[in-house]
C-alpha cells in the first residue's frame, strides 16, 4: 500500500468514524442516563437521512436546512415517544425496554415504507462542500474533511455540556441516583426526556450528515443499530470518550478491512468487538457494572 | 417427576397433532410442523433466558450451524439420517460450549453483544464459505430418506423429534441442575456462597441452549430442503427471542405458545397484508406496557380472576 493510498484511507476510515461517532454518541448519552437500550436509535437516524432527501430534494432546501430539519423532526418524534410510552417503563424490566424500542423499529419502518415507499434515493453534496483539496501526494475530498471536524466539535461540545454546566451535572447526578435527584427538587422526568430527545436528535444529525455519503433504501437501520452498539460496547457502555475512540477503531477498521479483505467488513467489526470483550469485558474506558 | 395431569396433558397433545394429517389439509401440516420447529428453537433458547436470565441475542449460530451440518452431512457426504442429525447436534453443542466459554464470563448486555458477536462470525463463516456452505445461494437440494420425503411422513418424523426434544428439556429444566440454574438467575451471589460455580452452570445452560437450537435447526433444514445464511442473521436471533419474550420467559411451556403464536400470526396476516412488521410491533406495545409476562402471565391471570368469582 502506497502513502497515498495509505493517507486515503486512514482518512476515509476517520471520516466514516466521525459520522458513526455523531450517531453513536446519541445511544450512549441515552444508555448512560436512562439505562434503555435504544433499538429505535438506527430508525431515528434512517428518517435523519430520509428528511434530509426530503427537504433538499423535493423542496430544494439547502442541504443543512435539512440537517436542521432533520434534528427538529427527531427531537419532536422522540420526545413524543417519550412523554406518551417510553416514561412508564423506565422502572421495568431492561428486557421490557428493549422490546418496546424493538416495537418502534418496526412500525417506523413500517411507516417510513408509507411515506417514502422502497425506492432508493441519494443526496448531492452540499454547495461549496462537493470538491476537493490537494495536498500534492493525496487529493482529500472536502465533505469528508467537514465530517472530520465536525465530529470533534460535537464530541467536545458534548463533554461541555455534561461535564462543565449545571445541568451537566444534573444529568450525571440522574445516573447516579434519581431518587435523591427528586427529592431534591429536580424535575428528573424532564432531565429524562430532554436528554432522550438530545440522543434522538444527534441520531438525526448523523443521518443527515451520511445521506450524501451512501444510498437511502429501506433496512439501512438495520446495519447501523448494530454497528453503534458495537462502538458504544468496544468503548465503554455510558463513556462519552469511549465510543469516540470506539468509533475511530471501527472506522478505520472497517476502511482498511475492505481494501485488505474484501468482503469480510461485514463481519470485521463484530470481530473487533469480540476482541475487544474478551480483553476488556467492559470495554476500552468502561468500568465493570456495580449492580443498576 | 412431572405430575399426572401434566404427562396426560402432554400425551393428548401429542396425539391431537399426530391426527392432524387425517384432516387431509397440506397446509394444515406444514405449517404445524414449522411451528413444532420454532416451538423446539424457542424453548431452547429459554433454557438460557429464563433459567438462567441472560439474554442471547445470538441464538440462531446453534440453529444454523445444526442445519448446515446436518445438510452437508447428509448431500455433500450421503450420511445416513441416523448419522447426520445427531452429528449436527453434537457439533452445534459443541460450538455453543466453545462460546459459551467466553460468553458466560459477561453478563448483562455485554453477555448479549458478545453473543451477538459470534453470532454474526457464524454468519460470515456461512457466507464466505461458499464451497461448502454454498455462501449467498445457500444450501439447496438436501437429499431426505425416502421416508421423509413426503410430507406426512416428515410431519412424524418432526413430531416425534421435537417431543422427545421437548421431554428431554423438560427433564433438565425440572432437574436438581435446572432448579440451581433458577438459583443463579434469582441471586447470583447468594448461589455463589451456597457454592455453586454459577459460571459453570451458565456455561452448561448455554451448551444445553445450543444443543436443541441446532437440532431445531437441522429439523428446519431438512424441512426446507435448504439453509441459507439468513437462517444465520442477527434477525433470526431476534426473532426467535420475540417468540420467548411473547410466551413468557418464566414458565417451561411459555416460549411453545410464543412461537406458535408468532408463527401463525405472522403466516395469516401476510395472507391480508403486507405490514406484518406493523402488527407485530404492536403486539410488541401491547406484551409490553399491559403483558409483561406474556401469554403464559395472560392466561394465569384469567385464571387467578375466574378463581375469585
Amino acid at each position: 500500500m502506497t502513502l497515498t493510498m495509505f493517507t486515503l484511507n486512514a482518512f476515509y476510515g476517520l471520516a466514516l468514524a466521525m459520522n458513526m461517532f455523531i450517531i453513536a454518541s446519541g445511544l450512549n448519552l441515552i444508555f448512560g442516563v436512562l439505562r434503555v437500550i435504544n433499538f429505535a436509535h438506527g430508525m431515528f437516524y434512517m428518517f435523519g437521512a430520509y428528511i434530509t432527501f426530503t427537504v433538499t430534494k423535493s423542496w430544494g432546501a439547502p442541504f443543512f436546512v435539512g440537517v436542521i430539519a432533520a434534528a427538529a423532526s427527531l427531537a419532536v418524534i422522540s420526545l413524543v415517544i417519550e412523554r406518551l410510552l417510553l416514561k412508564h417503563l423506565y422502572d421495568k424490566e431492561h428486557l421490557m425496554q428493549l422490546l418496546f424500542t424493538f416495537a418502534i423499529v418496526l412500525l417506523m419502518s413500517d411507516a417510513a415504507k408509507m411515506i417514502w415507499g422502497t425506492d432508493q434515493y441519494s443526496v448531492g453534496y452540499p454547495a461549496g462542500l462537493g470538491g476537493a483539496i490537494n495536498l500534492g501526494f493525496v487529493v482529500l475530498p472536502q465533505y469528508q474533511l467537514f465530517l472530520c471536524a465536525v465530529g470533534p466539535s460535537i464530541a467536545v461540545a458534548m463533554w461541555l455540556l455534561v461535564d462543565r454546566t449545571r445541568w451537566g451535572r444534573v444529568v450525571r447526578a440522574a445516573t447516579q441516583d434519581r431518587e435523591m435527584l427528586a427529592a431534591l427538587g429536580v424535575n428528573v422526568p424532564m432531565v429524562y426526556a430532554a436528554v432522550f430527545t438530545i440522543g434522538s436528535a444527534l441520531a438525526g444529525v448523523g443521518g443527515a450528515l451520511a445521506a450524501p455519503r451512501i444510498a437511502l433504501v429501506p433496512g439501512m437501520d438495520a446495519t447501523i443499530i448494530n454497528e453503534c452498539f458495537i462502538i458504544v460496547i468496544i468503548g465503554g457502555l455510558g463513556n462519552l470518550w469511549g465510543s469516540f475512540l470506539g468509533a475511530l477503531a471501527f472506522g478505520l477498521v472497517v476502511q482498511f478491512g475492505t481494501v485488505l479483505a474484501p468482503n469480510w467488513q461485514d463481519v470485521l467489526p463484530y470481530l473487533l468487538m469480540l476482541v475487544v470483550l474478551l480483553i476488556r469485558p467492559w470495554g476500552l474506558l468502561g468500568r465493570p457494572e456495580t449492580g443498576h | 417427576m412431572p405430575e399426572r395431569r401434566h404427562l396426560i396433558a402432554s400425551a393428548i397433545v401429542v396425539l391431537l397433532l399426530a391426527l392432524l394429517p387425517l384432516a387431509g389439509s397440506r397446509y394444515a401440516v406444514d405449517l404445524a410442523t414449522e411451528v413444532l420447529i420454532y416451538a423446539l428453537f424457542a424453548l431452547s433458547l429459554n433454557v438460557v433466558i429464563g433459567f438462567t436470565g441472560n439474554i442471547s441475542f445470538g441464538h440462531a449460530a446453534y440453529f444454523a450451524i445444526g442445519g448446515y451440518a446436518c445438510a452437508i452431512l447428509l448431500t455433500t457426504h450421503n450420511w445416513p439420517l441416523i448419522f447426520a442429525l445427531p452429528a449436527a447436534v453434537v457439533l452445534a453443542g459443541l460450538v455453543a460450549a466453545v462460546v459459551g466459554y467466553f460468553c458466560v464470563r459477561l453478563t448483562q448486555i455485554y453477555f448479549a453483544m458478545l453473543t451477538l458477536a459470534f453470532a454474526m462470525l457464524v454468519w460470515g463463516v456461512a457466507f464466505k464459505w461458499k464451497a461448502v456452505t454454498g455462501g449467498d445461494d445457500g444450501f439447496t437440494g438436501i437429499k431426505l430418506p425416502a421416508m421423509l420425503a413426503h410430507h406426512v411422513g416428515f410431519f412424524y418424523f418432526t413430531l416425534a423429534v421435537v417431543a422427545v426434544g421437548v421431554a428431554a428439556l423438560w427433564v433438565i429444566c425440572h432437574s436438581a441442575f435446572g432448579l440451581t440454574l433458577v438459583a443463579v438467575r434469582e441471586n447470583a451471589v447468594r448461589a455463589g456462597f451456597i457454592g455453586v460455580d454459577t459460571r459453570r452452570m451458565r456455561w452448561a445452560a448455554f451448551t444445553v441452549a445450543g444443543t436443541f437450537g441446532g437440532l431445531a435447526g437441522a429439523l428446519f433444514g431438512m424441512y426446507h430442503r435448504g439453509m441459507y445464511i439468513e437462517n444465520a442473521y442477527w434477525t433470526e436471533s431476534a426473532n426467535v427471542l420475540i417468540m420467548v419474550l411473547l410466551g413468557g420467559i418464566y414458565s417451561f411451556v411459555g416460549p411453545i405458545f410464543g412461537a406458535a403464536a408468532l408463527h401463525l400470526l405472522q403466516v395469516f396476516t401476510n395472507q391480508y397484508t403486507p405490514y406484518w412488521p406493523t402488527v407485530l410491533g404492536l403486539i410488541l406495545l401491547v406484551i409490553v406496557l399491559v403483558l409483561p409476562n406474556g401469554l403464559i402471565g395472560l392466561a394465569a391471570r384469567f385464571k387467578a380472576r375466574q378463581g375469585k368469582t
